[in-house]
């Protein structure tokens, strides 16, 4: 086995600042309208010697701010400092690993690690040495001369970890790196890399990275900063005093991760007043931003919700547990769910209201009729849509004549998702209908 | 410490003993070296050489007229990747750049090949005078522009396709521009470029024969090679000599494809930016040789290590100027103004040219000839549609008939696109003498020769879609007893229309082209002559009217564009977005 420099994890508190960021804001601009906030006011320190996680739900912008304080994106305003000096670009002694793995799928093992030493000009002796140190660190010992189409995703992240690690950084950027992995591979490289870190034989002083899988996250870090969504902000900080190895079972590790939950789960006051029973989701009226949700996934949660062993109540991570999902996909659910006042969540827990426990116990037709009307009576849109119809001779609206309306209030993008939901639900209900060929809303029913 | 790795040991375990595979690699690299340099030593004679020798009809001559044909082949693809890797990257990387370079692009794509090689042929006769190589580079100029604008667009969408996470890796890792261009964006793009440059020779192999024997006005010059060697042959009316030539030709074909393209492919597969390995992986036994040899690839190390060390250079090019100045310069490019005098030279450029061309063909035309320059531009438009359409009918019921059945598509398919490179022009003669033998009208018989050659795009697209149609959709349209008109309404159509699009694409693209060659066509002293744009470029390209070449080939340009835009492009999108089955 090689041995690289040591860098033995000190105490976050003393270790010097590697990333100083302040009042950090990134917005898109999209036209004439209001802008899309994707981080507001998130600021943050790293120091040497700790891994911090960055934890929320999609759409929060950590990930935008990873690739902020990589010198990737440059944010709208704000003071990013890498070790005392502001960032203009990419930084020397900051690496990255993907999601995705991002390897080159025409170089080798080998070639793909080397490729970071490249461009810092190491020769190529060196090079060969040190990418094989990083190869063997990592246990790819043997893949060398593979190319990535060859290998799993578990071993095609490993040599994402070891293209990261060559070039011995002093901060590894890591963006939902187990994410696009099966559950047992993510979990062994997960303790791979937490044992090499907590054995200091990574040759790196600090790691950052962006996940939204709660457990994952108390699991690796040292100090977790939790965003809320629309816009990005720093909700809340906790740091996990627990010792290495975790265990999952742990009790003090199970309250930890109720608590992330109750914490996500939780809205300020003042959005509390807001958007009183409309759920977390952003925006209101008209322009509220809907996830794109599969009827059967929304009938298929009640169902689970109203079947022992909940009998109509459920804490959230016992929930996401039991049906194996994670909170990105359990939220935007639990969240429609609300917004149709078919379930209530609060601090944590999600519980069936009268008219959810009422749709579980239909059959086909009465379900399609109460979700239609539950629909027309609290998500504005679909009230549009309608009476849009309605209102016109021909009863036919063009998918454009209400995108452009939900463009005012978000971006394109997401007012494509948000319409996309809409017929979704509408044609379940049948609201209406959708003639994908015309891209036009009808009221058309097939009979 | 000593260091033991597999990785760093494997080459200490070899031996040096050379094997079978090298006597072969070596017979080809120095055969191949050889012929390079004689039939590089031809192209500097003076051009009274080529008066000097005339081409001979004796089919011994041939290799070395195919050999000739060849190298112009060669050098048209290296000059069209210069100019791809330089164009494309351009207008992928410049905003400003891409507003005028892909709209001029697609315009250059709909231009005729054989209108720039009417304009061309005197310009680079006068930049070298009294050089065969003037010529020379006229007709490689012409094969460049039937392949350099697809290839380039190819090139230009992978640049702006280049996925994120791949981009953030080369940036997150400081790669250099350079390394960057080398390391992510050419290998990115390969796989499209193999494919794109394959089909732009097939094209090419059209071309080279068309503009071996070039006559504008009273220049009229031939260069030896396989084109010329045809036109003689129809000149003495020697019909055993096309046959020759056709021999010739397919040689030709065969060889390239199996010494440069099979490899190539081969090769290329490993861009692919897949992250499962699907379906069989092209194979070449060439490049299994070259390979498994091990001399030739002990020889060939040191130059493939030069090779690989280009991409590794940190080259980065940047003023050595002030971080201040370059702060000021940058912003002021980017500044309101510098857009606004950017768009403002632009307008001014394309007015001052349009009026150029106005000004040019009003000199000695009128509008009653413009007009009637349309109306022959309808009549080749006819040809185009009832022959696109004839050879849809004929050839979509036999592909989807061969692709259902994979033993049969595995031989057809080699050979379809075997028929689709062969140049069509060499076997014209035959056509000619049967439509002058029974008397036809050239009119209507003249028009399946512009096909002749493109009709097997629409056939090796087809089979490709029918062998790539979805198992289980077959079993359930069986199991549903789906049958009869309604079988290829509801099933097999809509499964292949994205493949028929890309092929009829190509097939018309192509019978536009070779409208110029097919509706003018001789057989010794008789010429036939169809109604028609082509044959009125042709004509005009005879008797040097420049005016006339510059109207007629700008309307064929207008028709195809038009062409490409209402039918084509439409058709396309429609399939990218309904019938896609992936």
């Amino acid at each position: 086995m090689a041995v690289i420099d040591r860098a033995a994890p000190r105490p976050a508190t003393e270790g010097a600042f590697l990333v100083n960021a302040s009042g950090v804001r990134q917005v898109y601009a999209k036209g004439d309208n209001a802008d899309l906030v994707v981080l507001d006011d998130v600021s943050l320190t790293i120091r040497e010697g700790e891994v911090v996680g960055l934890l929320g739900r999609s759409g929060s912008g950590k990930s935008t701010l990873l690739r902020i304080i990589s010198g990737l994106v440059k944010p709208t305003s704000g003071r990013v400092e890498w070790r005392g000096k502001p960032v203009t670009g990419p930084s020397e002694g900051l690496s990255m690993v993907f999601q995705s793995f991002a390897l080159f799928p025409w170089l080798t093992v080998l070639e793909n690690v080397e490729v970071g030493l490249e461009a810092i000009g190491v020769p190529a002796a060196e090079r060969r040495r040190r990418a094989i140190e990083a190869i063997d660190l990592i246990g790819l010992d043997g893949f060398e001369s593979a190319y990535p189409k060859e290998l799993s995703g578990g071993m095609r992240q490993r040599v994402g970890f070891a293209r990261a690690l060559v070039v011995h950084p002093r901060l590894m950027l890591m963006d939902e790196p187990f994410s696009a992995l099966d559950v047992l591979t993510a979990e062994t490289l997960r303790t791979d890399l937490i044992d090499l870190w907590i054995e200091g034989r990574l040759p790196i002083k600090s790691i950052l990275m962006v996940t939204h899988n709660i457990e994952e996250a108390v699991l690796m870090c040292d100090r977790i900063l939790i965003f809320s969504s629309n816009p990005g902000r720093v909700a809340a900080e906790i740091r996990i005093e627990l010792p290495h190895p975790r265990s999952r079972l742990d009790p003090v590790f199970r309250a930890i991760v109720d608590d992330i939950y109750g914490r996500m789960t939780q809205r300020t006051p003042a959005e509390k007043e807001a958007r009183k029973g409309e759920g977390a989701l952003p925006g209101t009226g008209i322009g509220m931003a809907l996830p794109h949700i599969s009827t059967n996934l929304i009938s298929g949660l009640m169902e689970a919700l109203a079947a022992p062993p909940y009998g109509g109540k459920a804490d959230l991570p016992d929930l996401a547990g039991t049906l194996q999902m994670e909170v990105d996909e359990l939220f935007p659910i639990v969240e429609t769910l609300q917004l149709m006042r078919f379930a209530e969540l609060e601090a944590g827990d999600v519980t069936l209201t009268e008219a959810g426990r009422r749709f579980v116990d239909l059959d086909v037709d009465a379900r399609k009729r109460l979700f239609a009307e539950h629909l027309l009576a609290y998500v504005p849109l679909a009230g549009l849509i309608r009476r849009v119809l309605d209102e016109r001779p021909s009863h036919k609206a063009p998918f454009t004549r209400f995108s452009e309306e939900l463009e005012d209030y978000m971006s394109e993008d997401f007012a494509e998702n948000t319409l996309r939901a809409l017929i979704t639900w509408g044609r379940y209900g049948e609201l209406f209908g959708y003639d994908e060929h015309t891209r036009q809303f009808n009221l058309e029913n097939p009979t | 410490m000593t260091m033991h790795h597999p990785a760093l040991e494997a080459g200490r375990r070899r031996t040096f003993a050379p094997n079978l595979w090298d006597a072969l690699a070596f017979g080809l690299l120095f055969g191949g070296l050889i012929l390079m340099v004689h039939g590089g030593k031809e192209t500097l004679a003076p051009l009274a050489a080529l008066d000097l020798a005339p081409v001979s009809l004796d089919p011994a001559m041939l290799p070395e007229y195919a050999l000739r044909t060849t190298m112009r082949m060669l050098a048209a693809i290296v000059a069209s990747l210069v100019f791809t890797f330089a164009y494309g990257a351009l207008a992928a990387k410049s905003r400003r750049a891409e507003m005028v370079l892909v709209p001029m692009l697609d315009i250059l794509q709909s231009v005729p090949v054989l209108g720039f090689l009417s304009f061309t042929v005197v310009g680079f006769m006068s930049l070298f005078p009294g050089r065969v190589l003037g010529v020379e580079l006229a007709a490689i100029f012409a094969i460049f522009t039937s392949q350099a604008w697809n290839m380039t667009f190819s090139f230009y969408q992978s640049l702006k396709t280049v996925p994120r996470d791949l981009d953030e890796a080369t940036r997150s890792f400081r790669l250099t521009g350079w390394q960057r261009f080398w390391r992510l964006e050419v290998p990115f793009s390969m796989p499209g470029l193999v494919w794109n440059t394959m089909m732009s020779m097939s094209g090419g192999w059209f071309f080279v024969v068309a503009s071996e024997a070039i006559s504008v006005g009273d220049t009229t010059i031939t260069l030896p090679g396989v084109g010329s060697y045809v036109a003689l042959a129809i000149k003495e009316q020697n019909l055993a000599a096309v046959g020759w030539a056709v021999l010739a030709m397919l040689a030709v074909i065969l060889l390239y494809d199996q010494l440069l393209f099979r490899p190539l492919v081969a090769w290329a597969d490993k861009f692919r930016v897949e992250t499962s390995a699907g379906g069989p992986a092209p194979r070449s036994w060439l490049l299994s040789a070259a390979r498994r040899t091990f001399l030739f690839q002990r020889v060939l190390q040191p130059l493939g290590a030069m090779l690989a060390a280009v991409p590794r250079q940190r080259l980065s090019f940047s003023a050595p100027v002030s971080q201040d100045t370059r702060r000021v310069v940058e912003s002021a490019w980017t500044s309101r103004w510098a857009e606004g005098i950017w768009l403002a030279l632009v307008f001014t450029v394309a007015g001052y040219a349009l009026y150029v061309i106005v000004a040019f063909v009003a000199t000695e035309l009128s509008l009653p000839e413009v007009i009637r320059v349309f109306g022959l531009g309808v009549l080749t438009m006819l040809r185009v549609i009832v022959l696109i359409a004839l050879a849809t009918l004929i050839w979509v019921p036999i592909g989807v008939w061969i692709g259902l059945r994979p033993r049969w598509a595995q031989r057809v398919q080699p050979l379809a696109q075997f028929l689709a490179a062969f140049p069509a022009n060499i076997i014209f003669p035959f056509a000619v003498v049967a439509i002058v033998r029974l008397g036809l009208d050239p009119d209507i018989w003249l028009s399946p020769l512009m096909v002749l050659g493109t009709q097997w795009y629409i056939l090796f697209n087809v089979v490709a879609g029918a062998s790539a149609f979805p198992n289980d959709l077959k079993e359930a349209a069986s199991t549903f007893r789906i049958r009869g008109w309604n079988w290829w309404r509801k099933v097999m159509l809509p499964g292949i229309f994205p493949y028929y699009v890309t092929g009829a694409i190509t097939a018309s693209g192509g019978s536009w082209n070779a409208s110029i060659v097919a509706e003018v066509a001789s057989w010794g002293d008789t010429t036939l002559r169809a109604h028609g744009v082509g044959a009125y470029i042709a004509d005009a390209t005879a008797a040097g009217d420049y005016p006339r070449i510059v109207l007629g080939v700008a309307v064929m340009s207008i028709f195809v564009i038009f062409f490409n835009r209402l039918l084509w492009r439409p058709m396309f999108t429609f399939a990218g977005r309904r019938l896609r089955l992936d």
